[in-house]
């Protein structure tokens, strides 16, 4: 990883006007929750000329501890890829692990993966949604989702005893059987937050000052986005039916009724209305996990030590909040893996910001950056 | 009756006599003034102290949080803790900077908004000076900040805060157009400027001047709110992600006379627009039996007026530059304009001339 230098980035010459460019960090520390990126941006006076992500910040090495780790100690590493997502990569890691050794989790954590997924989804959303809206100048947002986070958070709490960092779902089931005021619980929080989610799109999504911002800016084209390798709800604003939950349904995700959020323009409106739709999705996706819940076993039964076969190699992907979540594993008949790579969607949407930016203001890097849904950690590991 | 004539009689009798015992009676004319000034900015010190702490309740209550609650009953003794922390703050300063202009803006900034009040009437009477130009006063006034602004970003020897002073200044003196022609449609109608008069010209006609000039009212908030550097206008503020403000070198005091003269920028357009649109010291409609003194209605209508303008920096996001451009001058500037003509023509044909 080299470090690059603002004295290394070269200047071009003057522009039309008689203006000279000049180079601007958008240093690791941001204002915003978008964690150590750092931005080297080319200005001509207030437009954009060129965006160049300097990434690593947070590289931590994990896919090349995890070779280290046996299989269910990945586990916890997993968390810490996507700590906003967590439950979301402990469940790849997990789905990715019981296919690499042919292993199945019984129904009922199945049910359960589901719906501590869809809960994380929600968390998730609401922390993406203020932070935004804080991007965009509106900081009131910020709040109401955390608001609705700690809520769902405290389910979390109530289930494993952890707030971010899970360590919750794991290979052959789950860790723990929920309690039985979960599902009541659950339930009362879906009932209260269905109709929070009009109030805050009353708030943000007709607004003339955040359509301004946002409309129209930072447009991915269809072809632009699978090009550049976009996923996620980035890419279905552009139109483009990519979930992995309907192409490639994992856990019950085909016996669940639920709609691909899709729009069509592109730009932050459409990604942020994506996410927002995708908000009441999940809230049903809950609903109908809760009424097919089953008692029964949550954990499949496991050898003494879980061994990947010899030679055998898995990528399994899943829909992280963020867009598909893949995790490649090879096995080497050690209960360690001999190779752990994680393909995260906020990696892959780095390289899109760049063009998305060229030509247009600095308060529009805000806008975009904030609409691609990136977490550092995710993209660095 | 308990009125703020009363009042002011009763205070001014006092100090006359105050004038006698000392043997000044003869200053009395130079007297008056300077200590109306004194009481005015000490009262207005006093005010903007609570004005902080009621940002800081209002936004916090905004926001399903509880704000300050520690320092004093209800938190109430946090903007003092505030002052006093700016106080003792080591003032750092940039070592090639402009040593001048680098000390004065700030003063400019601090007193010329202040000086704005001098013309803003409490109550009937209560007033520093009725100025017969009174409207024409406080618009000249609040382009200092301008200068302000400009001697600020420059003299701090820092590129980033001069291109935030530039475009700072750049929208203040973009949103001032609008903010007089919202204002010249009431100075038609009455054929005054002093802002007693045009309350007494409100309180003549029964009704307050919003009725008829809504919309000069809401371009009149909207400009205050852009004049203030406030958000939805706060881009030269909040560029502090990528570049500092024109207030990005000063520390200390000086750092807290630009941020209080901002919140006195906020006060003198509220009390303008509640004076000039709201009725300023009339009561409220239907609320006249209640026979309250007039400064009660009026700090009232001001309080109204202020909490309006800090719930629209907690609600909208905040405007690009161009966008924040392009509504001041094509979206404003005409709607004002028009206001004017369709006010005019009404004086012509309806009013017959009046």
């Amino acid at each position: 990883m080299t470090d690059l230098l603002l004295s290394q980035i070269k200047v071009s010459g003057e522009s039309q006007f008689g203006t000279d460019e000049y180079v601007v960090n958008l240093g690791p520390q941001h204002p915003a929750t978008h964690g150590v990126l750092r931005l080297i941006v080319k200005l001509d006076g207030e437009t954009v000329k060129e965006t160049i992500p300097v990434l690593g910040y947070l590289h931590r090495s994990i896919e090349k501890i995890c070779e280290n780790r046996t299989y269910p100690q990945g586990i916890t590493y997993t968390d810490r890829v996507d700590y906003v997502s967590a439950m979301s990569v402990n469940l790849a890691w997990a789905l990715a692990a019981e296919r690499l050794m042919g292993l199945e989790a019984p129904a009922r954590a199945n049910w359960l993966r589901m719906i501590f997924v869809e809960l994380q989804r929600l968390a998730s959303h609401l922390l993406w949604m203020g932070a935004f809206a804080g991007d965009i100048g509106a900081l009131t947002p910020f709040l109401y989702g955390l608001r609705e986070r700690e809520r769902i958070l405290d389910l979390f709490e109530m289930t494993c005893g952890q707030r971010l960092t899970y360590n919750y779902i794991r290979i052959g089931g789950v860790m723990i059987d929920i309690l039985p005021e979960f599902v009541p619980k659950c339930r009362a929080f879906l009932d209260y937050f269905e109709p929070k989610i009009d109030e805050y799109e009353g708030l943000l999504t007709y607004n003339p000052i955040f359509l301004q911002r946002t409309k129209g800016v930072g447009v991915i084209t269809p072809e632009m986005g699978i090009n550049n390798g976009v996923c996620g709800p980035s890419l279905r604003g552009s139109g483009i039916s990519c979930d992995v939950r309907k192409q490639q349904p994992y856990l019950y995700y085909d016996q669940v009724k639920f709609k691909e959020c899709l729009e069509t323009d592109g730009d932050c409106w459409s990604r942020y209305k994506v996410r927002m739709n995708e908000l009441r999705e999940s809230v049903s996706i809950i609903r109908q996990c809760l009424d097919r819940l089953e008692p029964g076993p949550i954990e499949t039964k496991l050898p003494p030590v879980l061994k990947g076969p010899l030679g055998g190699e898995i990528y399994s992907r899943i829909e992280s909040s963020r867009g598909e979540m893949g995790i490649y594993l090879v096995g080497d008949g050690t209960p360690k893996p001999y190779k752990s790579k994680f393909r995260c969607a906020s990696f892959s949407n780095t390289y899109v910001l760049d063009q998305l930016t060229r030509g247009w203001k600095v308060a529009d890097i805000m806008a975009v950056l904030g609409s691609l849904d990136m977490i550092v950690p995710e993209v660095d590991r | 009756m308990f009125t703020g004539e009363n009042i002011v009689q009763t205070v001014v009798g006092l100090l006359h006599s105050l004038y006698g015992m000392v043997g000044l009676s003869s200053f009395q004319g130079i007297l008056d003034p300077i200590v109306a000034a004194v009481v005015m900015f000490h009262f207005i010190a006093v005010f903007v102290m609570f004005l902080v702490w009621m940002e800081r309740k209002v936004s916090a209550h905004m926001q399903s949080r509880i704000g300050p609650n520690r320092v004093g009953v209800f938190g109430l003794l946090q903007t003092l803790a505030d002052a006093i922390k700016l106080t003792i703050k080591e003032d750092v300063k940039p070592v090639k900077r402009d040593k001048i202009p680098y000390y004065i803006a700030p003063i400019i900034a601090f007193v010329a908004t202040f000086m704005g009040m001098v013309v803003i009437p409490f109550d009937k009477g209560m007033v520093v000076q009725d100025l017969n130009i009174g409207l024409l006063y406080i618009i000249a006034i609040t382009s200092f900040t301008v200068i302000a602004i400009l001697t600020a970003g420059w003299s701090s020897n820092n590129k980033f805060a001069l291109l935030g002073g530039f475009r700072s200044a750049a929208q203040i003196v973009s949103y001032e157009v609008p903010l007089v022609l919202s204002l010249v449609p009431i100075i038609m109608i009455t054929g005054k400027l002093s802002l007693g008069a045009i309350v007494a010209y409100q309180q003549q006609q029964g009704y307050w001047f919003v009725i008829p000039q809504a919309i000069a009212f809401l371009i009149f908030i909207t400009s205050a709110t852009a004049e203030a550097n406030r958000a939805p206008f706060d881009i030269p503020e909040a560029e502090s992600e990528l570049i500092g403000g024109f207030h990005t070198e000063y520390s200390g005091v000086k750092f807290a006379m630009f941020f209080l003269g901002e919140y006195i920028a906020v006060v003198v357009s509220s009390a303008v627009a509640s004076t000039v649109f709201l009725g300023g010291w009339l009561p409220f409609p239907f609320m006249g039996f209640l026979h309250l003194p007039g400064f009660v209605w009026f700090m009232a209508k001001l309080l109204l007026v202020i909490y309006l303008i800090m719930a629209f920096r907690w609600t909208f996001p905040r405007l690009r530059v161009d966008q924040l451009m392009d509504f001041g001058w094509k979206v404003l500037i005409p709607i004002s304009i028009i206001n004017i003509l369709v006010t005019g023509f009404w004086i012509l044909l309806v009013a017959k001339g009046a």
